[in-house]
């Protein structure tokens, strides 16, 4: 790949991007939340399509309209989301892009032999070729998505935190298989976060950082500091209020959650979120932040542990009881567009949703109130709209975001968690709403706070909580919060790093 | 391998439960009609079993890409209009207003579909605009009830083989043979499923999405059609009746359903509408076999349907990201 550039809106993803990948070689691909690793290789998969630079395969320029184009020229890609068919079987799915065909029906004969052939390939043969895929395990899903990608008789393979889902048993065998298929000649480019997978698997390493591949070096020639050192260097283009200290209260605090956990997805959190203070959530994307918030808003069936409000143990059983007066919690979802807005219903009906009961005297919407409140919510937050009649889809994302936020103002909540509600939104926006947060702290509010941009929660927050595979594995307090303890506490390095030494000599 | 038969059990629940209910349901009518189950009888609730059973097949192809056609009862007056003044006279008349027929209703299928795909509307607000300018249509052709039909080829499909058996059920063997059959078992079958189940994964999949909606669409509107020959061979008439339209549309909503074939798209089996099909029309006959008043039938089939439809969301109990219910 040379030179590649796309960019999303005003949003620069991928910036002049070079990548070199050779048959028989493991090559790893690392960065931070948003460098540009997911959009460089929907680009080889044929999913997006580059607005400058080109790639060559075997030195021939090449451009994919579709991933069944890339799939023609022998990239497999193995996404983090799935792409497995839940009502098919593993066979069916295993064979969907080119099931072998005889006088113009599926061999089902010969299209069980070619899964059972891929099952074995990726070391998945215990998966029964006949089982329906939506009846498997995530980890066991993984697998076949693997033996999927490998029927298709790849030369390069695509892995993009392919071993996030699985189990210990199942990421052994996948290292044997990704061994044995380097053997076979095959480009692999591994895309982990994973510090001690890098180590032992990789024959070489790109830096991403912000949109360009900063550096590419043989693997084991660079210390796991000198990585991190690399992955870091954002610009700045952020200004943050100033932190007021708040004096330390002996109430109980607002939030406290005591070993709480849900399936295999969160693993015995514990946090205190004081009155006044700003908690972030840091690390990687996908490591149970998203997952911690709707636990605690009551999304979530099946949680364990404690949560504490005031002190008192409480059961939590959905958003509407979470945001009762006894409680009083509010979460600002990550997708304002689904999970936050009804677009078509208009700025007022929107803001008034989560407020409506304190709105109203006997089920009857009291309409002087109701719109006296829309109003001083408006002002507060600057709401650039033309009155509050208009449907919320016709302002701006920034505007948008604003009135997720202020529909949960209305209710004056003193519980607020936050789940990445800047992604996507213009400066000056992102701007007011340090400005607000702060603002509520300091009225008392206590607010959790999970971004993927690493200069918010060192600009807003009074701690950071680092979340790695479903847990807190590390607290960064004030001064602590920098670019790099935050990077390197999400690559879990510190703790693993030294584990990671022994097999990297072994290796090689 | 060993254990294939349970993952097989597993695939086709939906289909095996409706062929249970219903050989149920139909021992029972056959066992307390007052005649016995003799052949006129077996005939007459075959004829009427099949054509909502061919109706049922044209709407699980939709629903398999989870889309709905409101249009299929539609397409079939429309068949049965056109067909009531083309398929007559000599063999050769006959047989190409038949194929014309069918042409017809691939039409009406494909202009389904290529408005669902290209013009980026909800299959339910797509047909139900068409399925009005199919019903026209259908109007203009025969504004009164009327037309003929080629006697001889009518009755040869209507009556009884030798032996008693309805010629009907020959007749949906052969639609199952000739039209289902080759499309569950193809890749564009397969893809069908694929875009029902979960379209974004079928895209990355390197599915061909818009060809596997575009072929199920096409293949409704022919079966449709199918259906409106036969109502033509039963009636010898053409009637562009908007009450039946609807009735057979609603009826094979229900159809599908009680064959196990999921409204969310991507699971069950046009085999499993067919006993769907048959268990609807039993219910009916049963109420009459027991001699329930008629006006209690649409109850009866509600609470069938509502009973089925309960089944059919036991696995919500299971859910446990609340936010997976909306999804």
């Amino acid at each position: 790949m040379q030179g590649v550039s796309k960019r999303y809106g005003g949003v620069r993803a991928l910036q002049d991007a070079d990548l070199v990948i050779e048959a028989g070689r493991i090559h790893a691909v690392l960065g931070e939340n948003g460098a540009g690793k997911s959009t460089l290789i929907k680009i080889m998969a044929g999913v997006v399509t580059p607005d400058q630079g080109r790639m060559l395969l075997d030195g021939k320029p090449v451009s994919f309209a579709s991933p069944a184009g890339a799939s023609a020229a022998g990239i497999a890609c193995i996404f983090q989301e799935l792409s497995l068919i839940p009502d098919l079987s593993v066979a069916d799915n295993i064979a969907i892009s080119n099931p072998p065909r005889h006088l113009g029906l599926i061999d089902r004969r010969a299209q069980r032999r070619m899964a059972e052939e891929a099952l074995a390939r990726a070391g998945a043969d215990n998966i029964h070729p006949l089982a329906l895929v939506k009846d498997l395990s995530l980890s066991r899903r993984q697998m076949v998505e693997i033996a999927k990608a490998l029927a298709r008789k790849p030369r390069i393979l695509i892995l993009d935190e392919a071993t996030s889902a699985l189990t210990a048993a199942d990421v052994t065998k996948i290292y044997g298989v990704l061994k044995r298929l380097r053997a076979e000649g095959l480009a692999l480019l591994y895309i982990s976060h994973r510090m001690h997978e890098i180590a032992e698997l990789a024959d070489e390493c790109t830096v991403f950082c912000n949109g360009r591949s900063v550096a590419s070096f043989a693997a084991g020639t660079r210390t796991d500091n000198e990585i991190v050192e690399l992955m870091i260097g954002r610009e700045y283009n952020a200004v943050f209020p100033a932190h007021k200290q708040r004096a330390v209260s002996g109430a109980p605090p607002p939030l406290e959650v005591r070993h709480l956990g849900w399936s295999e997805r969160l693993n015995d959190i514990s946090l205190q979120v004081r009155a006044g203070e700003v908690i972030g959530l840091g690390g990687l994307d996908g490591q149970g932040q998203r997952e911690l918030l709707l636990a605690l808003f009551g999304v979530l069936q099946g949680t364990t542990g404690e949560i504490l409000i005031d002190g008192r143990p409480v059961t939590i059983a959905g958003p509407n009881v979470a945001k009762r007066k006894r409680i009083g919690m509010a979460l600002i979802p990550e997708d304002r567009k689904t999970e936050g807005l009804m677009l078509p219903m208009s700025v007022r009906d929107n803001l008034s949703f989560a407020a409506l009961d304190r709105l109203s005297h006997w089920g009857v919407v009291d309409g002087a109130a109701e719109q006296h409140a829309v109003e001083r919510i408006v002002r507060l937050l600057a709401i650039r709209t033309d009155g509050t009649a208009v449907p919320a889809g016709s302002l701006s994302g920034g505007n948008q975001q604003k009135l997720v936020i202020g529909k949960w103002l209305m209710m004056a909540p003193r519980i607020l968690l936050l789940n990445d509600p800047t992604r996507g939104i213009d400066v000056g926006t992102k701007q007011e709403m340090y400005q607000l947060l702060r603002e509520l702290a300091e009225n008392g509010a206590a607010i959790l706070f999970y971004s993927t941009d690493y200069d918010e929660l060192i600009g807003c927050c009074d701690r950071v909580l680092v979340m790695y595979d479903g847990a807190i594995r590390r607290e960064l307090i004030g001064p602590e919060i920098t670019e790099r303890a935050l990077v390197s506490s999400a690559l879990n390095i510190g703790t693993e790093a030294r584990k990671a030494g022994a097999p990297q000599t072994a290796s090689t | 391998m060993s254990g294939d038969w349970s993952f097989w059990l597993r695939e086709h629940k939906g289909t095996l439960l409706a062929f249970a209910a219903f050989v149920v349901m139909f021992t029972i009518y056959a066992a307390n009609h007052p005649a016995g189950l003799n052949a006129n009888v077996a005939t007459t609730a075959a004829n009427k079993g099949v054509l909502l059973a061919i109706v049922a097949m044209a709407q699980t192809l939709v629903v398999l890409t989870s889309g709905i056609d409101l249009s299929v009862g539609m397409v079939m007056i429309l068949a049965n209009c056109l067909a009531s003044s083309i398929v007559v006279g000599s063999t050769l008349t006959t047989t190409i207003g038949v194929v014309v027929v069918l042409l017809v209703g691939c039409l009406c299928g494909a202009i389904n579909g290529l408005i669902v795909i290209f013009g980026r509307l909800q299959p339910i607000v797509t047909t139900i605009a068409t399925g009005a300018v199919y019903y026209g249509a259908a109007l203009a052709l025969r504004p009164v009830p009327g037309g003929d039909v080629n006697t001889q080829l009518a009755d040869a499909l209507t009556g009884q083989l030798p032996g008693g058996v309805p010629e009907s059920l020959a007749l949906l063997l052969a639609v199952v043979a000739i039209v289902w059959v080759p499309f569950r078992r193809s890749a564009i079958g397969r893809a069908a499923y694929a875009v029902g189940s979960s379209e974004v994964a079928a895209y990355m999949s390197g599915v061909p999405v818009n060809r596997a909606k575009f072929v199920a669409y096409t293949l409704s509107g022919l079966l449709a059609s199918m259906a409106g020959l036969f109502v033509t061979f039963i009636t010898y008439t053409g009637e562009a009746s908007a009450a039946n339209g609807n009735t057979y549309t609603l009826y094979s909503i229900a159809a599908v359903v009680l064959g196990g074939v999921s409204l969310f798209g991507g699971s069950g089996s046009a085999i499993g509408a067919i006993f769907g099909a048959l268990m609807f029309r039993t219910i009916g006959d049963l109420l009459f076999v027991f001699d329930v008043e008629p006006l209690w039938q649409p109850l009866f089939q509600g609470i069938v349907l509502s009973a089925a439809v309960c089944l059919g969301a036991v696995r919500l109990l299971r859910i446990r990201n609340r936010l997976d219910l909306y999804g």
